[in-house]
């Protein structure tokens, strides 16, 4: 044998700098490896709370990322007509003096003439502060279109939701439901979490149309017909109601089951100080929810009332609700739906788990030990984004509660800074004055008419027409309503369309045509209906062409960020943990991190908050914003490593925050203490010690609300209560979706639509290795998804005589797609589904024109319309929950033909210009020697 | 022709769980970072942002759907597949200047590419299609199971893994010695019914695959009993049954 000799210990790298991914939602930390002072290899960083090591493909491939041929190079001014991505690049002194020309006028005169959306959640805390001080109340994130359902629902009824929220206990879990989700909200966390649960042999059930990745692995699939997972959901709490598998002694005392609810007005009774009052079962007296020793009753009488229990006793037990009478509506056979409830109910109370760990709660009461139920539940945007969405949502968090799972062991536990119930949170503010701060945070949440931003005639305040009658809870805005109704008019016109990463002439608009022609739809003068647009993206997407000044963002590596606390946190079920991105490699081009172009901004307009008196700024860039600002005293976007160093939470800045965040591997953890780490809304030792983190200034227990009380107010104002009084025209909405306990009706589009004629449901999943991107400007990634054919079920695919190769004509009420089409059999029987964003315009992300994505791929969005049709009233309906305003992407209903093969995808909306011509032809890639 | 190593010390592999294995690809780009930068020449992307991008990967993930005959609910099983060291390892033997050869001390198979002349007759031989040859360098590509990692001072010894091994977000890939029957993968494989691919072709494999759990098995036999009485499965019933249950509290 001639072996011959190899080097299996070269070098790995000259250094390894630690930073933060967060090219998707998770956060996840990273090892950036360099060989001379270039990035040569990216893994993921053990030591971190969100990843411990691992990194999925998109991260694994950021070295693409940062090298794509696709990245702006420099400030861009617009030189032809929009859409064309025809531009000249100038500097960053005219690029801000630009922008401050076009917005200072508008701050003068009305500042709400600014509508300024980010398309991305990160530094959210930051962009809505930078709002606030330019004092225009137009401002969201992306929630609105992504999933605020889950979000809303979650702190309505239990002070917070999945994902951000919280997780699932995966270390105790016992058996997990996963509702919806493809691959959105966690990635990695829900793969290491199904590779724990797998390793210790617990079961999975998957809810999903869709039999794909997680769905794939689960032990039971359950391939529900899309927008009638809140049906079954009920049909769940029915078979649980009925077999008594419900957690009595935990509705009890920690739940509003045992609030009496008055039968006349629907409100809770409540003392003379405002206190809701049960009835104690040892007296049989009223008394305040919270007093000392009082054993709530769920089954009180008190005369004139009803528990919430009571309530729901008679709601989810009628026989609508019963797995017989959901089944064909759900798409799942009844004994199906039986079983599963009965594996829940099984899991849940014979399993229970019990940890020797005494707590006292609210009520001054000690426990010796910790039970738990274990079985945890996650879901995301599938059950999100449908018009009946936040029922559907609310209906999983009350099963949840039911159960008992929550804040348990073995069940969804919350990660700091939550739990923090809706009445923590802001109401939303949209007061304007020239030349002023806004009246406060633009978001929050409302709990009662009184909140809504209304203008003093009772039109909306703002452009999205957030906070309105149309949809009162929307905690996220709506940013798909944006373009269409500063285009309409609708409710007022404005002068700036301000975006930061947000593809709205492609992926991230429903309508993609439409909204291209909005953009450049010209008024009798010629001048554009939307005057000016001003957009930040770190590569040449499809949304640059149709800006007027584009501020050229960097890569994720070569940025400053915080995932702070006051923001989206990294923190775990049992530690507060937040954490920095910091440049591992300085940019090449002449390109700014979006945050610190924002603050030079702000300087440069001397906007209130960012300067001293006298006009002088406050912080230079993002980095001095991040380790310099205080929120209130002590409080600042970092906790870790505070004033002398060792402060945690709260403490004066400190300026070698930064580094210690660097040397401590980009994050900052602080472990809740023992027995401080479940029951948390309840549990005194997790509330004293969230006041000492700055996450409260007071401790704040409450109940869960089964029963949404300010969704009661709204539809007593539907029927004629109080002085707001909504437009008559929605008083029928109102009254039927605002339900205080939840609900199931059908998907909107069902209503507007006639099933027969559109007899299928089309959704999109992500892709898992392009999760929350639309980068297809990856050269490793794209080899993964170039193009993205139509899947069919075996029902469909067999009824037209479809065969490999064959392509089809897909149309909903609103238009049509002429798409390659392939078989997946395991799919609900009247649903079709493709990847999210994997079809790219013609010229954009330095792409040759033919490439795959451009020629194969497509986008559902053009079948799905922001507007529902017409119905002769004259009104702008939006494809939206009439509760949140979330787009309601997936209500909808298509029909299918099959046609002869096609060379290209349709619709082609033609090429245009790339501001950063193409790519290398071949790549070989190798840093070091 | 080049001959094998009549026993090799170890038998250094993979074993990857198909129960437990979601299809998200990030083995696939661990490994192609790895590799890129190191082992032999980089991994090229040919047409790289163009209308056939076409790279060199030395792990891919497939998907298959199985329909159960006679009905029942279709089942996706996605599938990593990269070389699985094969004991007889006919991509070894039929190569004709040396340069594929498994190595006697950990029964890893390399490629040589200072020795390689880019004929392709291993990909040929290969019934498992593991072998990519590097449009860009002429050289045959295949998975070196990290080589330069397993052993690699100057990694930490937890780090000491196949690339695809420490990145897997499900934890599905395992590393280790599977001629020890004592080690953690023999166990796993012993366990769980782990199985050799394609053994019909007689190339012994070293990798192993362990087997998606049966599926689907909630179908309605165990449904929970009512607390109810038949007759009172509505809300009086349940307060009754309530106010019963609150009693024992």
């Amino acid at each position: 044998m001639n072996q011959p000799w190899i080097d299996t210990s070269p070098k790995v790298s000259d250094e390894i700098r630690k930073t933060t991914c967060y090219m998707c939602a998770c956060r996840c930390g990273i090892n950036v490896h360099m060989k001379e002072g270039r990035v040569a290899y990216i893994e993921g960083n053990r030591d971190h709370p969100v990843n411990k090591g691992v990194l999925c493909a998109k991260g694994s491939a950021g070295i693409m990322q940062v090298n794509a041929p696709a990245r702006l190079r420099a400030p861009l001014r617009r030189v032809g007509p929009r859409g064309s991505g025809e531009f000249k690049e100038i500097s960053w002194d005219e690029a801000l003096g630009l922008a401050r020309e076009w917005l200072t006028p508008i701050r003068k005169s009305d500042p709400s003439k600014l509508a300024f959306f980010t398309g991305r959640d990160q530094s959210q805390s930051f962009t809505s502060f930078w709002a606030q001080a330019f004092g225009t109340p137009n401002y969201a994130a992306h929630g609105g279109f992504c999933s605020v359902n889950m979000a809303a629902a979650g702190i309505y009824t239990m002070g917070g939701a999945f994902w951000e929220f919280g997780q699932p206990d995966w270390d105790r879990a016992k058996l997990f439901m996963l509702f919806g989700v493809a691959e959105d909200h966690d990635s990695n966390p829900i793969k290491m979490g199904i590779g724990k649960l797998k390793a210790r042999g617990a079961r999975i059930i998957g809810v999903n149309p869709i039999r794909s990745g997680y769905n794939a692995v689960a032990d039971e699939w359950l391939g529900i017909t899309p927008g009638t997972d809140g049906l079954l959901i009920l049909s769940l709490v029915h078979c649980l109601m009925e077999a008594g598998k419900i957690d009595l002694d935990y509705l009890a005392r920690y739940t509003d089951a045992p609030l009496l609810v008055d039968d006349e007005t629907g409100l809770f009774l409540r003392d003379d100080g405002g206190k809701t009052l049960v009835v104690d079962r040892a007296t049989g007296h009223l008394r305040p929810f919270d007093e000392k020793g009082v054993r709530p009753d769920l089954n009180a009488s008190h005369p004139g009332h009803r528990t919430v229990m009571q309530l729901m006793a008679e709601r989810y037990l009628k026989p609508e609700y019963a797995p017989e009478a959901v089944a064909d509506r759900c798409g799942i056979a009844a004994p199906r739906i039986r079983a599963v409830a009965a594996e829940i109910a099984r899991v849940a109370f014979d399993e229970a788990i019990t940890l020797d760990q005494a707590w006292t709660d609210f009520r001054g009461e000690r426990h010796e030990k910790m039970t738990g139920r274990p079985v945890a539940f996650h879901a995301m945007r599938g059950i999100s984004a449908h018009s009946n969405g936040f029922q559907t949502c609310r209906a999983l968090h009350v099963l949840q509660i039911l159960l008992g799972a929550v804040e348990v062991p073995g069940g969804f536990r919350f990660k700091p800074p939550y739990p923090k119930p809706a009445t923590a949170h802001p109401r939303p503010h949209c007061n304007t004055t020239p030349e002023m701060p806004l009246d406060g945070p633009h978001l929050g949440f409302v709990h009662g008419p009184e909140d809504l931003a209304l203008k003093a005639d009772g039109s909306p305040a703002r452009i999205d027409k957030a906070f309105t009658w149309e949809n009162p809870m929307s905690a996220h805005g709506l940013m798909h309503m944006v373009i269409s109704n500063a285009h309409a008019g609708d409710p007022y016109r404005i002068d700036t369309l301000f975006m930061y990463m947000a593809n709205m002439s492609w992926n991230s608009s429903m309508n993609t045509g439409g909204v291209m022609k909005m953009l450049t739809d010209t008024d009798e003068n010629g001048d554009y209906v939307i005057p000016r647009i001003i957009y930040s993206d770190a590569y040449s997407s499809e949304m640059v062409a149709y800006a007027d000044l584009i501020l050229p963002d960097t890569t994720y590596l070569e940025r400053h960020d915080c995932i702070s606390l006051l923001d989206r946190p990294i923190c775990e079920a049992d530690a507060a943990a937040d954490a920095i991105r910091w440049p591992v490699v300085e940019p090449d081009r002449d390109v700014r991190g979006f945050q610190t172009a924002l603050i030079q901004l702000a300087n440069l307009m001397e906007l209130p908050g960012f300067v001293h008196e006298g006009g002088s700024p406050k912080w230079q860039d993002y980095a001095d914003y991040i380790v310099n600002h205080e929120r209130k005293p002590g409080v600042g976007p970092l906790a870790g490593f505070r004033g002398d160093g060792e402060q945690v939470g709260r403490g004066t800045p400190n300026p070698d925050q930064l580094k210690r965040y660097i040397d401590n591997g980009g994050f900052f953890v602080s472990h809740i203490p023992e027995g401080a780490d479940f029951y948390k809304p309840w549990n005194m030792a997790y509330q004293d010690w969230a006041v000492g983190m700055g996450l409260y200034n007071a401790p704040q227990p409450y109940l869960f609300n089964l029963y949404v009380e300010p969704m009661r107010k709204f539809q007593r104002a539907a029927e004629g209560h109080g002085d707001r009084q909504p437009p008559d025209h929605l008083r029928d909405q109102i009254r039927k979706v605002m339900d205080p306990l939840p609900i199931w009706y059908a998907p909107f589009e069902d209503d507007h639509v006639d099933p027969e004629e559109y007899p299928i449901h089309a959704l999109t999943q992500r892709p898992m290795a392009m999760y929350h991107s639309w980068g297809s400007q990856n050269a490793w990634l794209r080899q993964i998804h170039g193009q993205n054919p139509m899947y069919l079920p075996r029902e469909i695919w067999e009824a037209h005589g479809f065969a490999d190769g064959d392509w089809a004509r897909v149309s909903s009420i609103h238009g049509a797609i002429s798409v390659p089409v392939a078989l997946h059999a395991g799919l609900n029987g009247s649903t079709i589904w493709t990847w999210n964003a994997i079809g790219k315009r013609k010229g954009a992300w330095a792409l040759d024109k033919d490439a795959p994505e451009a020629t194969k791929g497509f986008l559902l969005n053009h079948l799905i319309h922001e507007l529902q049709p017409p119905r002769g009233d004259g009104m702008r309906w939006s494809n939206s929950d009439p509760i949140t305003g979330q787009a309601a992407w997936f209500d909808l209903r298509v029909k299918i033909e099959k046609m002869p093969a096609q060379h290209e995808t349709d619709p082609d909306m033609g090429v245009m210009a790339s501001p950063v011509g193409r790519g290398p032809r071949n790549l070989r890639w190798k840093v070091g020697k | 022709m080049t001959a094998l190593p009549e026993r090799t010390e170890r038998k250094l592999g993979l074993v990857i769980d198909l129960d437990t294995c979601v299809g998200c690809h990030a083995c696939v780009i661990s490994c192609k970072g790895w590799n890129t930068e190191n082992y032999g020449a980089p991994l090229s992307d040919m047409d790289a942002y163009g209308a056939d991008p076409v790279g060199t990967f030395l792990n891919r993930v497939h998907s298959y759907e199985i329909e159960p005959e006679g009905g029942g609910c279709a089942q996706t099983v996605h599938f990593p597949k990269s070389c699985l060291h094969c004991e007889d390892a006919p991509c070894v033997t039929v190569c004709p200047t040396g340069a594929s050869y498994k190595r006697a001390e950990d029964g890893i198979v390399l490629v040589n590419e200072d020795a390689c002349i880019g004929c392709g007759l291993c990909a040929w031989a290969c019934p498992y299609g593991a072998r990519e040859m590097d449009r860009a360098e002429g050289v045959m590509k295949k998975c070196t199971l990290c080589v330069d990692r397993i052993y690699n001072e100057n990694l930490e010894e937890v780090d000491r893994v196949p690339a695809c091994v420490r990145t897997c977000p499900a934890g599905a890939r395992h590393f280790g010695d599977l001629g020890d029957p004592d080690s953690t993968v023999s166990q796993l494989v012993a366990e769980r019914g782990g199985f050799d691919l394609m053994p019909e072709q007689g190339t012994k494999p070293v990798n192993k695959y362990l087997p998606p759990r049966p599926k689907d098995r909630l179908t309605g036999a165990a449904a929970t009993a009512p607390a109810l009485p038949t007759k009172r499965r509505d809300a009086t019933g349940f307060l009754a049954w309530l106010d019963r249950t609150l009693e024992k509290i």
